[in-house]
């Protein structure tokens, strides 16, 4: 079964670099580059929304069908 | 799909004001979340703060929005409510505004059980101020005027809310975030006083003087702590120790409302003219 | 037909006062002497469908006034000394934020608790400098109980008209005394309305100069959606710390009440035309100055009276007219010298200016102001 990977948008004007969807991300689909988050490894992700719920600055957006 | 917080925010308002890591903007968005869950009319809704970092939510959502002085957001909205019962009034602030400075006109609300929510955004500091402590800072904990330690013993915002006569209690953290909408959804449908405290963070100014590395030790720290209400009930007294209880931990439905009260003073009054 | 006639003391015209003004908003929190325009509007207000809510401080009070006016109401509170203290934060609020509301404050004996029941007129600075920062100010002084009814229309009209506070502070003996007051017609006094907005909920800004120095209000809950802040806010209403915007903002502010002066300002001239010798005198303390005045003329002096009605803006312009042709002012007051100060501002050093002060909880006799019209050369 091909797995459908979601589309992750980070808005880099909002993002503040607190690293909270980095380390709260299950699967650590996310890292840091510099003072922002950025996607480091899509296909692990397991569209939980975790980020998108705790980023405190409107910068993540997961989008899933 | 992601959720379209945006619609619910001002146009050209964001990025917010609060920094990295603040709690607050974890609170704002199970907030819009809630009122997206109700259907809510932005139209007939007032949003009301006093002052503090908390309280600059406000002017981040597309409705009524009223930012006072500081402490005085229940005062305000009493008037707002009482004047058009038909609004929905929503309170945000922080526990020095609501517990400090506002603690008279918070119980007072209480005690009127007024048709209103109140989310107070318990950081347990004076964030804007640069870390004074507040009301809600535990005993022992550094703030920049606690340099020794806080000798003041602190409250307990729930009881507190409990005990004046508000009709809805519930607690939530930053850290259990799909829980914030739905504890203050169901605070806004209840009909009465309805106080919802969500325990967040201040990283800046309340974090590294009290050892936390960064937020998310401070996030991992509320996470320990939190207990839901129902797993308490199997626990001991010891194991129950430096714990906090979450969820709705007081509902009642009997009391009533404050503008429906006074809706009656109108009818007796009408009648005895 | 004959009009409606009653005999009232000046707190229970206040409200009526009020009422007929449109008030259908009243937070307050009990005060002496100032408490029975509570008790009126929690009789008043419900039998007209308005709202009557006692607070649990004077800060409370002011607060949900304000919110009230918000959502659209026409918003009474009423205090005392000690309470109007506690309320300057909001009163700068309710200037920075041009929320119209009306603060009715009987003075009483101060500083602090001073004299509850004793009469005094030592609040007049107080509604002027009381709250921190640059802001407006009105605040109108009245003599009778009859002129208490009829101010009181006139600050609520004000209050709409410039979008500000207004204050109305009789001294304790006007808010207690009894007299005639002879009521209007419904219709016979011209009531302000609230002037709202006449763009679409998408176009509103609440500060919008483009409609003058007083930009129209919106209510919350009419599908206007809008932000009100305590800080210095752009013409949007969000807050700003851009200079030119603060600095516009508060200068219009002050403005729309100085530059309105004239419109603002009402006063009395009694025996003025030919007076050497002005008496400038407000509230109970005009009453002995009228009779002082009269006796005065008997005697062969030529005295007058200029009575405030407004005691804020002041009336520096007519006095300074006056200096041309008079020998000296003279300020009877119950406090130690407030009025006297802005008199010798308008006097600008061309003539004298007497004071008489008393802080004792007395009233002023007509004989201690005809002495010290004696003394003027
Ligand atoms: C009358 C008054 N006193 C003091 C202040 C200063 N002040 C502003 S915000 C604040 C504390 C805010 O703390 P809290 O309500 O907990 O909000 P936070 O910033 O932590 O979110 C204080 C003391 C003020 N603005 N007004
Ligand atoms: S949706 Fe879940 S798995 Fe995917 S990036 Fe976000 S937190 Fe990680
Ligand atoms: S949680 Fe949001 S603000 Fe923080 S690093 Fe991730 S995207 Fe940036
Ligand atoms: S000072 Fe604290 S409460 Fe204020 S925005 Fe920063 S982190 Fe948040
Ligand atoms: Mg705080």
């Amino acid at each position: 079964m091909e797995k459908k990977l979601p589309k992750i948008e980070i808005i880099e004007k909002y993002c503040k670099g607190c690293h909270i969807c980095v380390e709260f991300c299950p699967t650590k689909v996310l890292e840091m580059q510099g003072f922002v988050a950025a996607v480091k490894n899509l296909e692990a992700c397991i569209k939980c929304m975790q980020c998108e719920l705790r980023c405190p600055d409107f910068a993540i957006k997961v989008i899933t069908e | 799909m992601a959720f379209d917080y945006e619609k619910y925010i001002r146009p050209g308002k964001l990025p917010h004001i609060w920094c990295p890591g603040c709690g607050h903007g974890i609170v704002m968005k199970g907030l819009i979340r809630a009122m997206d869950s109700l259907k809510l009319d932005m139209a007939q809704t007032a949003i009301v703060s006093g002052i503090g970092c908390a309280s600059r939510l406000p002017g981040y959502m597309d409705c009524c929005t009223l930012h006072t002085a500081h402490g005085r957001a229940a005062a305000f909205a009493t008037g707002v409510k009482l004047a058009k019962p038909e609004m929905n009034v929503i309170l945000v602030g922080g526990d020095g505004d609501g517990t400090a400075i506002g603690g008279n006109h918070f119980i007072h609300a209480c005690r009127r059980n007024i048709d209103m929510t109140y989310i107070i955004l318990n950081n347990k500091i004076y964030g804007m101020t640069g870390g004074q402590f507040s009301p809600t800072t535990p005993t022992g904990a550094k703030a920049s005027t606690t340099p020794y330690g806080n000798p003041d013993p602190c409250f307990d915002i729930a009881k507190l809310a409990i005990g004046a006569g508000a009709t809805f209690v519930a607690r939530g953290t930053s850290f259990h975030a799909n829980q914030i909408d739905k504890l203050i959804a169901e605070a806004i449908q209840h009909k009465g006083f309805s106080v919802v405290e969500i325990m967040d963070d201040c990283p800046t100014t309340y974090g590294r003087r009290n050892k936390f590395k960064s937020v998310i030790e401070m996030m991992n720290h509320l996470k320990e702590i939190a207990v839901p209400v129902k797993a308490a009930e199997k626990m001991t007294a010891e194991q129950l120790q430096g714990k906090v209880l979450t969820g709705v931990l007081y509902k009642d439905e009997t009391k009533t409302e404050y503008t429906a009260e006074y809706a009656k003073v109108i009818e007796r009054a009408k009648a005895a003219k | 037909m004959s009009k409606k006639v009653a005999f009232l003391q000046g707190n229970e015209a206040a409200s009526y006062g009020a009422l007929y003004a449109g008030c259908n908003f009243f937070a307050g929190y009990p005060i002496t002497p100032s408490t029975e325009v509570a008790e009126v509007m929690s009789v008043e207000l419900p039998k007209i469908g308005g709202k009557f809510i006692q607070m649990e401080d004077e800060i409370a009070a002011s607060a949900a006034m304000m919110g009230a006016a918000l959502a659209g109401f026409k918003t009474l509170d009423s205090t005392s000394g000690p309470g109007l203290s506690l309320k300057q934060e909001l009163i700068g609020m309710a200037c920075i934020s041009e929320i119209p509301c009306v603060i009715y404050n009987v003075m009483r004996g101060g500083p602090s608790t001073g004299m509850p029941t004793g009469p005094s007129q030592s609040d007049v600075m107080c509604a002027k400098w009381g709250t921190h920062g640059d802001h407006p100010a009105i605040c109108l002084v009245p003599s009778t109980v009859q002129e208490t009814y009829e101010e009181m229309i006139r600050a609520f009209n004000l209050s709409e008209k410039y979008r500000t506070p207004v204050l109305v502070m009789p001294d304790e003996i006007v808010a207690h005394m009894r007299e005639r007051v002879v009521f209007p017609e419904p219709g016979e006094i011209a009531i302000e309305p609230r002037r709202t907005p006449t763009v679409p909920p998408e176009q509103y800004k609440p500060y919008d100069t483009s409609f003058g120095d007083v930009p129209p209000l919106a209510a919350f809950g009419t599908g206007y959606k809008f932000h009100v802040t305590s800080l210095n806010k752009g013409q949007d209403g969000f807050p700003t710390t851009k200079a030119e915007w603060v600095q516009a903002e508060e200068e219009r502010q002050v403005r729309k009440v100085e530059a309105n002066a004239d419109d603002i300002i009402e006063f009395e001239e009694f025996q003025l035309d030919d007076a050497e010798v002005v008496i400038v005198a407000y509230g109970s303390t005009s009453r002995s100055a009228r009779y002082a005045v009269n006796e005065a003329r008997k005697q062969g002096i030529k005295a007058g009276m200029f009575r405030l009605k407004t005691f804020w803006p002041f009336p520096y312009k007519q006095l300074t007219a006056l200096t041309g042709r008079i020998k000296g002012f003279i300020t009877p007051e119950m406090n130690l010298g407030m009025c006297h100060g802005e008199v010798e501002r308008a006097a600008q050093g061309k003539v004298p200016v007497m004071g008489i002060f008393r802080v004792d909880g007395e009233p002023i006799n007509p004989d201690q102001i005809l002495d010290k019209i004696k003394e003027v050369k």
